[in-house]
């Protein structure tokens, strides 16, 4: 088995260039990976274009930033595709400003559009949406009498990922509720970066609780400031 | 006859629409509260959008785990017998009809069964989240709100918000009453103590049909 680079996160980042359409994994900053995370905000990319299910939690007034909240903070991003900015207030001032370019997609539909780019599918049908703003511009396609709108693919050049535990090979298990589109983000990026809290050998993972194989995953990245 | 807010009226009585064995996603908020009031002998098994079943309790300070939160990010437990999943399994759950119920606060619910709930065009516009998923994939939708906002009635005849739902609510609590929604108009089923139709058919600028069987409840 092939072990995969591992790097430290600042290193790992480099090749993520201003303009870059990124995944982030994580829901309301649970399962985030944070080293990546402060390394890309640290490098200063702009112009990036975020997927992520929401940018997570950003209240200075009490002193909570969570998640991908410092890259949105610092204008990391040109275009941000959520399906929730409602506990970031500074999301919502630039999409308000005209700053960032901010599009909302359900959440169900945002996990299985990842999914589809993933699993090699031209798109899907999904019920969500129908009769709202979100059918503006799609294709609605009928069968057996039920309206669905037509979803399509969405790709990323890089994923970024918070797992548990890795394996040198780069197999992944994720730990609670902190799994979420994590496993989902890492079949649909070109590069897969994956930050995680313990790397093990090769062997030592019991293949029946790995839930992100190997084959998804590029580069593994430790994570720098573990704590609970 | 005076209107006084009581979030709890709402709780309590949609909780008594369960039965063991449901699985529900309660939203945050106002429905979160629901889970406190279940009868006696009741048991339910909650769906947390963000990936699990089996939600379990807030815990003690001090014995948070930042690995388990629920949908609004804040540390919860898991029951004994839950199970973890990922996002498109989450939403394979509530879109695939496995979901008894669902639970979701109100900006405005109208006759027709539609629900605005997430966007206040150039004023608030926080996102969907899951509630559009909800909404179209819960076999039973419950609107949870208080009667009157501000002075506003949250029922109305016509949404004027952008819809995050259409045609997909089937029952509406307000801390007045218990209404469902029949042939485009709501059909007030139940009235709280301290109100009567009369009030809430004056007060509620729709169109209410009172239900042969109404009765008033004290809750």
């Amino acid at each position: 088995m092939i072990e995969k680079p591992i790097m430290r996160a600042e290193e790992a980042v480099k090749q993520i260039k201003d303009g870059a359409v990124i995944m982030v994994g994580g829901f309301m900053g649970c399962g985030t990976p944070l080293s990546l995370v402060n390394a890309l905000d640290k490098q200063g990319t702009k112009d990036l274009t975020l997927i992520c299910n929401d940018t997570a939690i950003y209240n200075p007034d009490k002193n909570l930033v969570t998640g991908v909240a410092p890259l949105v903070v610092n204008k990391r991003f040109k275009k941000i595709i959520a399906s929730h900015i409602g506990t970031n207030r500074e999301t919502g001032r630039q999409m308000t400003a005209g700053e960032t370019e901010v599009q909302l997609v359900p959440q169900g539909t945002l996990a299985e559009r990842i999914r589809a780019a993933g699993f090699g599918l031209g798109g899907f049908l999904t019920p969500t949406g129908v009769g709202t703003e979100v059918e503006n511009g799609k294709q609605i396609i009928e069968i057996e009498g039920k309206k669905y709108l037509l979803e399509l693919p969405l790709f990323a050049d890089f994923a970024l990922l918070k797992a548990k535990k890795a394996d040198k090979a780069g197999n992944l298990i994720y730990s609670k509720s902190a799994r979420n589109f994590n496993p989902i983000m890492a079949t649909a990026a070109k590069v897969v970066i994956a930050e995680v809290d313990e790397i093990v050998e090769i062997g030592q993972l019991d293949p029946d609780d790995i839930v992100t194989p190997f084959i998804f995953v590029s580069i593994l990245v430790l994570n720098e400031n573990k704590k609970k | 006859m005076e209107y006084t807010p009581d979030k709890s009226k709402i709780a309590k009585r949609i909780a008594r629409f369960f039965k063991s064995g449901d699985i529900v996603n309660l939203g945050i908020g106002l429905p979160t509260e629901v889970a406190n009031y279940l009868p006696e002998g009741v048991v339910i098994t909650l769906q947390s959008e963000n990936g699990f079943v089996g939600l379990g309790p807030v815990p003690k300070p001090g014995e948070e785990d930042f690995d388990l939160v629920n949908a609004g990010g804040m540390p919860v437990t898991i029951l004994p017998g839950g199970a973890f999943f990922d996002s498109c399994t989450s939403f394979g759950i509530i879109r695939g009809g496995h979901l008894d119920y669902t639970v979701l606060g109100v900006l405005e619910v109208d006759q027709e069964g539609n629900l605005a709930n997430y966007k206040v065009p150039g004023k608030l516009i926080p996102g969907m989240g899951g509630a559009m998923d909800l909404t179209v994939g819960a076999k039973k939708v419950i609107a949870a709100t208080l009667h009157f906002d501000k002075g506003n009635c949250k029922l109305v005849r016509r949404c004027s918000l952008p819809l995050t739902a259409k045609g997909e609510v089937d029952y509406v609590v307000t801390d007045c009453g218990f209404f469902t929604i029949e042939n485009g108009k709501f059909v007030l089923q139940e009235y709280f103590k301290g109100y009567d139709p009369d009030f809430i058919i004056k007060n509620t600028p729709a169109d209410i049909v009172v239900s042969p069987n109404c009765k008033e409840i004290d809750i």
